[in-house]
């Protein structure tokens, strides 16, 4: 169990850096960020309190004060899920925005990354298989054409093509303007309904990834001797293509898969964008623009911390898959 | 070796016998000899013939945009929001801009941003990767830490943040940030395949011969990763095209430049695709996809040059 | 009873377009129910190739060129598909070099016994997990091994363990032939003899006829009846095992014997071989070994040797085996015979 206390170790030591570097950022950047948030808040008119004054000071730096403590407030306030205020949402606390977005980006991105990732391997397992043949190709050139899709583009062609000239989906929105959210049957419905374009277009362009690694995979393991080994056999067909060489040529995507969330989030911010699609990646959009920085930093904390939580989910899926590392 | 002339038989059994030489050739070949063949060999690939034709065609336009483009990118005298016609072959914007000709002169920004930061990126990875590599221990153990922190850190997300903080926006301030967030993939790769190197024979050997560390990483580990080294700029560069396009469309770059992902930005801003101005939005972003396209097509033929299982089948 | 006919046999070796590499030239192998040859010869005389051309696992960009190899009486070179899969089970099977690697490692060694007998069953046969269990462990017993390694991966084997357990499963196909491709190569020395032991016992009980590859020609002596020597894709001898060192031979074959010496001896006399390994991508249009051979006369130069009755075996060799095929052999062995120096 020694490889799972070594990941487990590294998640508590990335997160640590993770949190310190989000702490860090505002404080190293030109220009006083505090200020310009301070100074935004007031003029959208909103009176500030002092607990919302402290809230925001502690998030992107207090002109006074030492580095030290200042840390510690930080730490102190994250663990509250305390992040201050923002101003492109001034009636509610950058967590209680936060919190309503997430959903959306989790069922969004969750459901389409995974589906991206199983498709894209099996696609993979089956141009590695057939190499050099007609499929192989076909699988290929497809994938490198639409790898290099700006996710924004595709959004904004299928955009063009499906809800404005035809009409089949809706331009924009998570949900029908006036529908009041909730978990109903009708109001999921219209929101899978609302859900369809952006997943395709974020679908498209990751699944590419996907499918070149298994590939490289297949045909670096189908060199293996095993695999030689249990043709010589006279193993099934399907046998070795799945259960000898797919099965391995799958740990390292396994391991890829964990660090492309990354990707996958930069992918949705600019999918989001272009559809107003109301998740963390639309949030981060406007928060950009706005230059509303409490928003952005909370924003990347819950991120980046997402991420680290997915990673360390992936690599227990490892243990299970490759006995090697199972070893004391 | 192949024997050409027959050796004379030896009148003892292992006596000295005179073993036909080739010409001795250089370790390290000089560098144009190097790129011709390397060029060469990309030549030979298909995906990678496609893709440096596209990258020519790019550059070309990109040097010669003075020249290629009908009028001026920045001059708003035309008509706004006009459709494709004869003056404007891909219509104007709503700001009276010809279109056509900020699709010509865009190609500098973006081919520029790519290579650069590409390059950069693919820089910094390379000296942390070897280092990392190349000297186990407290100095590997920091390095691959940084590395993992700035893999997992979300790179789209972290550079819109600081664009965001950024307050001056010129096309430099894109390349530092672009390359800032693309150099930790590389990174890890190089380290692994340098860690691995450096306990081979070879190195050993040169080690014991009393070469310094300098000469030794470049003269004997560098040579052997160049593809991998190269795999990783073509990828760099392929994140920088599309990372400075992401920028662009989001308003964090600097709109004053005209680049393909301005383009795209003003066409959202001005809603081109309900004024009728199509060719605004499909010609940018499929300017952008093919150059993407063209450094991963490329980047086929390395990967094939460094691992002979991947070669195509001529 | 004859089992393996193989003809002609020509492999070439295509990496890319415009180079073509002899890996085997025009070699004819017969071989009987129950005989146990050693193949022998350095590294890229093609001996592996040999080997796994005969088993039809020959993988692009090499390939059978020509050749016909009848197996129990069926031409094999001709089979593919499924028909050739099924060729496997009470067939032909080979045992790969690195015992290590020919293992899949998310797999049990259970696993893998259960993969190969159900891949072979037939109609009537079901394999519950206990009926794969048992077999496993009856099979592992062959090869002296306990059935408590069924249930570990195969990293947490060890080498020599791993050699026999692909033995093993080789043995659930019941061959009637096995071709060990080098299978000590990668052992220790006292590995490598308890292996060897367990292949010998086994072709002992089982019947099978065995193909030994190997370059070390003191495994060779030990346990095979019949010893052929190869050299840059040609067959150049041919001999039963025990009249290895006695009598004249190929002079390949006494130069290789010249490489080996006893290391309780007073004195050695170690002799390498002069010259570099031959260039199969441009063949000599007459003995491969001419240019490094101290017997070589023109007509070595000029005509392939055919394999020609030497002692009790073939050997390949205008001048110590002169064939009736190529008369001015006989007036240049002639020549050799009065004037030459024999090498020992």
């Amino acid at each position: 169990m020694r490889y799972v206390g070594r990941k487990a170790a590294l998640f508590v030591i990335t997160l640590w850096g993770a949190i310190t570097l989000n702490f860090l950022l505002p404080r190293l950047m030109p220009g006083s960020p505090v200020d310009a948030a301070l100074g935004k808040l007031a003029s959208s008119g909103v009176v500030i309190t002092n607990a919302q004054r402290q809230a925001v000071e502690i998030q992107l730096g207090v002109p006074h004060g030492s580095l030290v403590s200042q840390y510690g407030q930080y730490l102190n306030s994250i663990v509250h899920l305390n992040f201050g205020s923002s101003y492109s949402f001034p009636s509610e606390t950058v967590a209680q925005t936060i919190g309503k977005a997430a959903p959306w980006t989790l069922a969004l991105i969750g459901v389409t990354t995974i589906v991206a990732f199983i498709i894209g391997t099996l696609l993979g397992v089956y141009a590695g298989w057939r190499r050099g043949k007609t499929a192989d190709t076909t699988v290929t050139l497809g994938a490198t054409f639409f790898a290099a899709f700006p996710p924004f583009w595709l959004g904004l062609l299928l955009l063009f093509v499906f809800a404005f000239k035809y009409s089949v989906f809706p331009i924009k929105g998570g949900y029908s303007p006036g529908a009041t959210p909730g978990l109903s049957p009708s109001f999921l419905a219209d929101a899978v309904y609302h859900s369809i374009i952006p997943a395709v277009t974020l679908a498209v362009t990751t699944l590419s990834g996907w499918v070149f690694g298994m590939r490289n995979n297949m045909i670096n393991t189908l060199g293996e001797d095993y695999v030689t080994f249990a043709e010589a056999n006279g193993l099934r067909t399907r046998t070795v293509a799945l259960l000898y060489a797919a099965r391995n040529a799958l740990l390292p995507n396994v391991t890829a898969f964990g660090l492309s969330l990354g990707a996958v989030v930069g992918g949705s911010v600019l999918v989001e964008g272009v559809f107003s699609y109301p998740g963390l990646g639309n949030l981060l959009y406007i928060a950009v623009s706005n230059h509303d920085f409490p928003l952005m930093q909370a924003l990347f904390l819950v991120i980046t911390v997402s991420m680290l939580v997915a990673i360390f989910i992936v690599d227990l899926i490892y243990v299970r898959l490759d006995p090697r590392v199972r070893q004391a | 070796m192949s024997i050409v002339t027959p050796v004379p038989p030896p009148t003892l059994p292992g006596a000295e016998v005179e073993i036909p030489r080739g010409p001795a050739g250089p370790r390290l070949p000089g560098p144009l000899l190097f790129l011709g063949r390397a060029l060469r060999t990309l030549w030979s690939n298909g995906k990678a013939r496609i893709g440096l034709v596209i990258l020519a065609i790019d550059v070309l336009v990109a040097i010669l945009a003075p020249l290629l483009a009908p009028h001026s990118p920045t001059a708003t005298s035309f008509t706004p929001y006009q459709s494709p016609n004869a003056t404007n072959w891909f219509g104007t914007t709503g700001n009276g801009q010809d279109v056509f000709s900020q699709m010509i002169y865009g190609a500098r920004i973006s081919l520029l941003v790519g290579i650069v930061a590409g390059a950069v990126a693919t820089f910094v990875a390379v000296t942390i990767g070897l280092i990392a590599g190349y000297r186990p221990g407290i100095i590997d153990e920091v390095l691959s830490f940084i590395t993992n922190l700035a893999l997992v850190i979300p790179g789209l997300p972290l550079m819109f943040i600081l664009a965001a903080y950024l307050t001056s926006r010129s096309v430099w301030t894109i390349v530092l940030v672009v390359a800032f967030t693309s150099w930790a993939t590389g990174a890890r790769v190089i380290r692994s395949q340098a860690s691995t190197l450096r306990t081979r024979e070879f190195v050993t050997s040169a080690q014991f011969s009393g070469e310094r560390l300098f000469r030794v990483v470049f003269r004997e580990i560098l040579p052997n990763m160049t593809s991998l080294v190269a795999g990783s700029f073509f990828a760099a560069a392929t994140a920088a095209v599309m990372a400075e396009a992401s920028l662009e469309f989001l308003g964090l770059g600097d709109p004053n430049t005209v680049s393909w992902g301005t383009i795209l930005y003003y066409a959202q801003q001005q809603n081109a695709l309900l004024t009728g101005q199509w060719l605004m939005v499909f010609a940018p972003g499929l300017a952008i996809a093919l150059l993407a396209l063209s450094f991963t097509l490329v980047n086929f033929g390395v990967d094939a040059l460094s691992n002979p299982r991947l070669r195509e089948k001529s | 009873m004859t089992l393996l006919h193989a003809q002609r046999i020509n492999v070439v070796y295509e990496p890319n377009r415009g180079t073509r590499i002899w890996s085997v030239r025009d070699v004819d192998l017969t071989l009987q129910q129950g005989e146990f040859v050693g193949l022998v010869g350095e590294s890229g005389c093609g001996k592996s190739t040999l080997g796994f051309a005969l088993t039809r696992m020959l993988r692009a960009p090499a390939r059978l060129e020509n050749g016909a190899i009848h197996f129990d009486g069926v031409d094999v070179a001709s089979l593919s598909g499924e028909a050739l899969r099924r060729q496997r089970r009470k067939g032909f099977a080979i045992v790969l070099q690195s015992g290590m690697n020919a293992l899949n490692p998310v797999r049990t060694i259970e696993n893998h016994f259960g993969d190969i007998l159900k891949a072979h069953a037939g109609p009537g046969d079901h394999y519950s997990a206990g009926a794969i269990r048992r077999r496993g462990a009856e099979l592992l017993s062959k090869v002296r091994l306990e059935p408590s390694v069924l249930a570990k991966f195969p990293h947490e084997l060890s080498g020599g363990m791993r050699q026999r357990v692909s033995i093993a499963l080789v043995l659930a196909l019941e061959p009637k032939m096995i071709v060990f491709d080098e299978p000590t190569t990668a052992l220790d020395v006292i590995v490598q003899k308890a292996v060897m032991q367990t292949i010998q016992e086994l072709q002992r009980e089982q019947g099978f006829t065995a193909i030994l590859i190997s370059h070390d020609l003191g495994v060779v002596f030990e346990s095979t009846n019949r010893v052929m020597v190869m050299y840059a894709g040609r067959v150049v001898e041919d001999q039963p095992s025990n009249e290895l060192g006695r009598g004249l031979h190929h002079p390949y074959t006494e130069a290789l014997l010249g490489c080996y010496a006893d290391p309780r001896a007073e004195e050695i006399h170690l002799a390498g071989i002069p010259g570099t390994p031959p260039d199969l991508s441009k063949p000599l249009p007459g003995c491969a070994y001419a240019p490094r051979c101290p017997l070589a006369v023109e007509i070595c130069w000029k005509v392939v040797p055919p394999l020609a009755p030497l002692g009790s075996g073939t050997a390949a060799c205008h001048v110590r085996a002169p064939s009736a095929q190529v008369p001015e052999a006989k007036v240049a062995a002639a020549k050799a015979a009065a004037g030459a120096v024999a090498t020992k």
